[in-house]
């Protein structure tokens, strides 16, 4: 029985092992036909043409751009919402708060992408005249809006294991609620909550369907929030889509795109473990 | 010197500042709550018309009016069959190996560390996975299997550590009783330790469930299509040998997918279906989470250590 056992615990190495060899294998093929210093540093992403192009630098723009948008509004946001949770609010406040962020955080994205293209982005269009149909703004906003649960369950986490003789000494010597939580828990909490955004990076990374629905499929290099653009995961989404035959170099490069993905958000995974480790032990 | 004045003053300004950071956090969760409400707002506007009878039973059609979403809500019961008897064992035996046989090495931390690792891996590249490794390699092909598969893998982190939190509510006492009388391991587990936390067990299987159902990238990637007019083979058939397993193999579409096709269209009536078709899935989404809710309150009241 132990051995079935360690045969199904086997299996989360298993399926890593899986993810490597499959990423690295059709990318190993997809290397051979194109340079590692194309594919780094070229400046165009068109696989599909006749000319194809394959420098990864477009899709990483909008990677970035989207993420930066959704950290901008996530990130005060949730220390906001997890520094008022935790050290200032009521029970009753929390008690309708907390299912509400829950829910957030359990809605399928394809709800959020609708959500982006028909209502923020015609809202957007009213304040910012010209913007196109599809822009990394309002995907940014809406994966922004999405991960702010992560960003606050987990600052919470932090701040409700400071222990409370700091909070109370700060207390006793006069100080308010406020200067408390500023000073007090927050600093104490500071690797949890780096921790939380760390993670929520990655998963801002991650996220597919809100940018594929919303920043539109077309790459793009730029920064700019208010134009189109293709984020690593959307191009992956929009092949798929397609009709590629299994082999060619078209099909590799998803590979290719999606092992670039596999890498970046797995820096960002250990590093948010570690600061987790770090701020858990200690207490 | 500080004058009873000056600490007055001083408490009142602290209470000022105090209470505007409230008003501020307030305010926080307004904007949240906000935006909430507006898409629900949104979705309802847009879809509650369309959520008539006939909306479930037909297949998606190149007119807006007459399409509707039987293909997508029999392909996710499908897919999700075929991910809960594939991530529930797997989870499970993976969950109950690390808390009841594992002991203390390198074979145990590699697990976990795998394991919190899987549960951050984005989910398209579950699908890419899937794509190069049960699609092509395994030769599956573009079918339900495939997909049940993939979801499985996805939610299996979920499994693992729902079954491992539900095993570890078991208090010890229980297990030590149960071996002073002389219970083998596997006795244990399967006699004591297995019926006080198979309801935190479900629990956590139906909110893992729950995530599944909603995503879409790794189906999209497999290669699941967009425009099914038709269901997978019954399993059960009139004629020998009366059950089959064809509907594993076949294409297939589900909720999330649909709903992504419906909103790539430009025209607004297809965008009224995807807002129905969102209803239905979050409607579908906030049941299991309220169906595991309250199994979770239920075995709390019933237990008695």
């Amino acid at each position: 029985m132990a051995s079935l056992l360690l045969l199904a615990a086997s299996s989360a190495v298993l399926i890593t092992v899986a993810i490597v060899v499959i990423l690295v294998g059709e990318s190993w093929g997809f290397f051979a036909q194109v340079s590692l210093r194309e594919f780094l540093t070229g400046h165009e992403w068109t696989p599909m043409f006749a000319e194809p192009r394959y420098g990864i630098a477009p899709l990483l723009a909008g990677t970035v751009t989207v993420s930066l948008i959704a950290l901008l509004v996530a990130v005060p946001l949730g220390i906001l919402t997890a520094i008022y949770l935790s050290e200032f609010a009521r029970p009753r406040v929390r008690e309708v708060v907390k299912p509400m962020l829950e829910l957030i955080s359990g809605m399928p994205t394809v709800v959020f992408g609708y959500f982006a293209l028909l209502f923020v982005t015609p809202w957007l269009q009213r304040v910012i005249p010209g913007l196109p149909g599809y822009n990394m703004l309002s995907a940014g906003l809406v994966v922004g809006l999405m991960i702010v649960p992560y960003i606050s369950s987990l600052s919470e986490d932090a701040m409700r294991s400071v222990p409370m003789h700091l909070r109370e000494a700060s207390y006793g010597l006069g100080a308010s609620r406020f200067q408390t939580a500023l000073r007090v828990v927050v600093p104490a909490a500071m690797s949890g909550i780096v921790a939380a955004c760390v993670l929520a990076i990655s998963r801002a990374i991650g996220e597919t369907m809100i940018v594929a629905i919303a920043a539109g499929q077309q790459p793009n290099l730029s920064f700019d929030p208010t134009e189109t653009a293709a984020t690593i995961t959307a191009y992956i989404v929009q092949v798929a889509m397609g009709d590629l035959p299994h082999g060619s170099i078209g099909y590799r490069s998803i590979f290719a795109a999606g092992l670039v993905l596999f890498v970046l958000t797995l820096f960002f995974n250990i590093c948010g473990y570690w600061l987790r480790r770090r701020y858990r032990e200690a207490y | 010197m500080m004058t009873s004045r000056t600490l007055a003053r001083l408490a009142a300004r602290h209470r000022h500042r105090d209470l505007l950071f409230e008003a501020l956090g307030l305010l926080v969760m307004l904007v949240v709550m906000l935006a909430l409400a507006a898409l629900f707002a949104h979705l309802a506007i847009d879809g509650l018309a369309r959520l008539q009878g006939g909306f479930f039973v037909d297949y998606p059609s190149r007119h807006a009016e007459r399409a509707g979403i039987l293909s997508a809500w029999v392909g996710s019961l499908l897919v999700m069959l075929v991910t809960a008897l594939s991530a529930v064992p797997i989870g499970v035996g993976a969950g109950i190996y690390l808390e009841e046989y594992a002991r203390k090495g390198w074979l145990a931390a590699l697990i976990e560390i795998n394991v919190g690792n899987l549960a951050g891996v984005p989910s398209v590249l579950y699908g890419l996975l899937a794509l190069g490794l049960f699609v092509y390699h395994l030769g599956l092909g573009e079918s339900v299997l495939t997909a049940g598969l993939t979801l499985a893998m996805l939610i299996l982190p979920l499994v693992i550590v729902a079954t491992r939190e539900a095993i570890r509510a078991v208090p010890t006492e229980i297990r030590e009783a149960a071996y002073g009388l002389g219970a083998s391991r596997w006795q244990v587990v399967r006699d004591h330790v297995l019926p006080y936390s198979m309801p935190g067990m479900l629990t956590g299987v139906i909110l893992a469930l729950a995530r599944a159902i909603g995503e879409t990238a790794p189906l999209i990637t497999i290669g699941a299509l967009t425009f099914i007019a038709f269901l997978p083979p019954a399993p059960v058939s009139a004629e020998m040998p009366f059950v089959n397993a064809d509907w594993l193999f076949s294409p297939f579409t589900v909720m999330p997918i649909q709903i992504f096709n419906w909103i790539s269209r430009p025209d607004p009536g297809f965008h009224a279906n995807a807002a129905a078709a969102g209803l239905v899935l979050v409607g579908m989404t906030l049941a299991m989470n309220a169906c595991a809710i309250w199994l979770r309150y239920r075995a709390r009241k019933r237990i008695r250590w």
